[in-house]
């Protein structure tokens, strides 16, 4: 269509823009919906998925009941990984506590335990553990194998010295760990800058695609299209009010993640609001998206399951992407979040900046520009 | 003369299907046109053409003398478009609506606040004004939707089905000021199911199957057709045009009283 007077008009976009404050300031959830999502959600994953297992309801079963073997005890309990949930007199009574759930592991000390452990000979301690969950399952086998490698060791060397050799004149290796950006390997600090996107996109992702189908559910927009208003006037204005709103929500859920969660920026927080920045756009796009292929908010909805789901499984805001078979992590890589994870937890935890995460700026500008690309001219389509 | 619509052979096709085939008619300024078919006739095709939202397949279409596909945005700026739906924000208030397509239609903040008092006492909302246009019954939205179409002074009004839905007396009120907007000089075309209305209107059109079948003044149609009325002129074009007889007058339809109902569930 061609006319005359094709110029941007700035009042009709101002115009569009006050109507959908108005909007939303009319509309309790999109107004709440920056807010309380971020409070939730990182209340939820802040304290309720921790994969760090520590004081594991151990049920023990001390047959011999001696000085060595209180030692042994001792040791476990102090790790922190094993707590006593209650020291039983048979091994019938371990088996009721793991199958009703109340102890997640049975520790067994035979009762030759101090005979043999004296007399220089080789002695078995049993540890049963509840397979069910894998991440306890797995803490549990590891944490009690290096206990009981250490009091080996222990033994050995006192051994040794009978013999006068000094455990430090024998050919040994030493792994001295030394555990970068996350020393005490809190997973807070995993989690929390990671649902910092993740909210930032889902609240971005929800109200654009809600405000543009609400146009045509409520069918104003065959009144719009028949006005001179210009697609980019109409698209510009309607989109600006989300950039502000999912904006301040990522600020919000930053603010929460710094001075709530103890989680700071090691790097340029400059670089971090610039990029967010970036991220806002590209999950507005995305909604953008989603809205031209919804009739209503019902179908919106729907759509938005489908791709928010992948989003969180794939992107590695829960599962590390290296576990992943090679095929299903790649798809990882269609995910814009994948990218802004990436940054976000580099740039807080590594401290990293540009120099390191440039291939992950460039893919999120490129997936942004191509989205929006094909957003624009789909939802041009829908207005002719 | 310069018409407020003028169609020369007009048509639209979406694939095989014709949806609009080849119609011609013109309206002169200041009248009121009735424009009537059953519906999927091609009545909103045809004003969707008119509005520039469609494009058309072949002809042209003018209104107020300006090319419709050249011209598309002073074309907009000259019309009024109101639809069945009533398209209006219902989250936003009586003023707020007209504020809103006062600034779309790049009116001066002093112009729509004139054009507001006017229209808020025209569509009879005084006192409503800071509701929200969700909260009104039919009828205030109605003329609330009439308001917010005619904001920037169009020439020409498109009504699409306006009363649809709207009780008895909301539609009288609604037509006198039809009337007294055509007196204004506005030129108005109107669809609608309502022959009562439509014998009101100067001229009427018939549309089936997206083709014209006649325009005449409603009086002239009933005349020549040698009918009552309009409705039954309507019956029998589309009578005429399916080859198949209209099932039963609402006399016919009698036997539906409640015993009857009931025996034979």
């Amino acid at each position: 269509m061609s006319s005359a007077d094709n110029r941007f008009s700035f009042q009709r976009f101002i115009s569009i823009i006050k109507k959908e404050f108005i909007q939303v300031k009319r509309d309790p959830i999109s107004l709440r919906l920056p807010f309380i999502m971020p409070v939730v959600m990182m209340l939820l994953f802040g304290y309720a998925v921790n994969t760090e297992v520590d004081k594991i309801p151990t049920a023990v079963y001390d047959q011999s009941n001696t000085e060595e073997s209180r030692a042994f005890l001792d040791k476990f309990t102090e790790s922190d990984y094993f707590m006593v949930y209650e020291t039983v007199q048979s091994e019938d009574r371990i088996a009721q506590l793991v199958k009703s759930g109340d102890a997640k592991a049975g520790l067994i000390i035979p009762e030759d335990y101090s005979d043999k452990v004296k007399s220089g000979s080789n002695t078995e301690i049993q540890l049963i553990i509840d397979g069910t969950e894998p991440t306890t399952a797995r803490t549990a086998m590891s944490s009690g194998q290096l206990i009981a490698r250490g009091f080996s060791q222990k033994y050995t060397a006192e051994k040794l010295m009978k013999y006068g050799i000094t455990p430090d004149k024998l050919t040994g290796i030493s792994l001295k760990t030394d555990v970068w950006f996350n020393p005490d390997m809190e997973s807070t600090k995993f989690t929390i800058p990671g649902l910092v996107g993740l909210i930032l996109q889902n609240v971005t992702i929800m109200l654009t695609a809600f405000a543009l189908v609400r146009e045509k559910e409520r069918s104003t927009i065959e009144q719009l299209i028949v006005t001179p208003i210009k697609s980019s006037e109409l698209i510009l204005g309607k989109l600006i009010p989300y950039i502000v709103i999912g904006y301040s929500g990522f600020l919000f859920s930053l603010a929460m993640c710094i001075w709530v969660f103890k989680v700071g920026i090691a790097g340029s927080v400059g670089l971090l609001l610039l990029l967010g920045f970036l991220f806002v756009y590209c999950s507005l796009s995305i909604g953008m998206l989603i809205s031209t292929f919804a009739k209503n908010q019902m179908q919106a909805m729907i759509v938005m399951v489908f791709f928010l789901l992948p989003s969180i499984l794939l992107s590695g805001f829960i599962f590390p992407r290296e576990a992943m078979p090679e095929a299903i992590s790649y798809l990882g890589y269609i995910i814009p979040l994948t990218y802004f994870l990436d940054i976000i937890r580099g740039i807080a935890l590594k401290g990293i900046g540009l120099d390191y995460l440039w291939k992950d700026t460039a893919a999120l500008l490129g997936f942004t520009a191509v989205i929006l690309f094909i957003a624009t001219k789909r939802f041009r389509k829908s207005l002719d | 003369m310069e018409y407020a619509i003028y169609v020369e052979n007009l048509t639209k096709k979406f694939g095989n299907f014709t949806a609009v085939d080849n119609i011609n008619f013109s309206i002169p300024k200041g009248t009121i046109f009735g424009f009537l078919g059953p519906n999927g006739s091609g009545k909103s095709t045809t004003i969707r053409m008119l509005c520039g939202v469609l494009r058309p397949t072949s002809g042209k279409a003018l209104v107020m003398g300006r090319d419709v596909a050249r011209e598309t945005d002073a074309v907009r700026q000259n019309l009024g478009y109101m639809s069945q739906r009533f398209s209006l924000y219902e989250d936003l208030t009586v003023e707020e609506n007209l504020d809103f397509y006062g600034g779309i239609y790049g009116l001066p903040k002093k112009v729509t606040a004139e054009r507001k008092k006017e229209l808020i006492s025209m569509a009879n909302l005084t006192g409503k004004e800071k509701s929200l246009a969700g909260t009104l019954s039919g009828g205030w939205k109605q003329r609330l939707a009439l308001g917010c179409a005619l904001i920037h002074k169009p020439r020409l009004l498109i009504l699409d089905e306006p009363t649809a839905g709207v009780d008895p007396v909301s539609r009288r009120v609604f037509w006198e000021i039809i009337h007294s907007l055509a007196s204004q000089g506005i030129s108005i075309l109107v669809t609608t199911h309502y022959m009562d209305e439509a014998e009101s209107c100067d001229t009427v059109g018939f549309i089936l199957n997206g083709t014209l079948i006649n325009i005449a003044s409603p009086r002239q149609l009933i005349d020549t057709e040698g009918a009552r009325n309009l409705e039954d002129i309507f019956i029998k074009y589309v009578e005429q045009t399916t080859n198949q007889k209209v099932a039963g007058t609402i006399g016919d339809l009698n036997f539906l009283k409640g015993d009857d109902i009931n025996e034979q569930r």
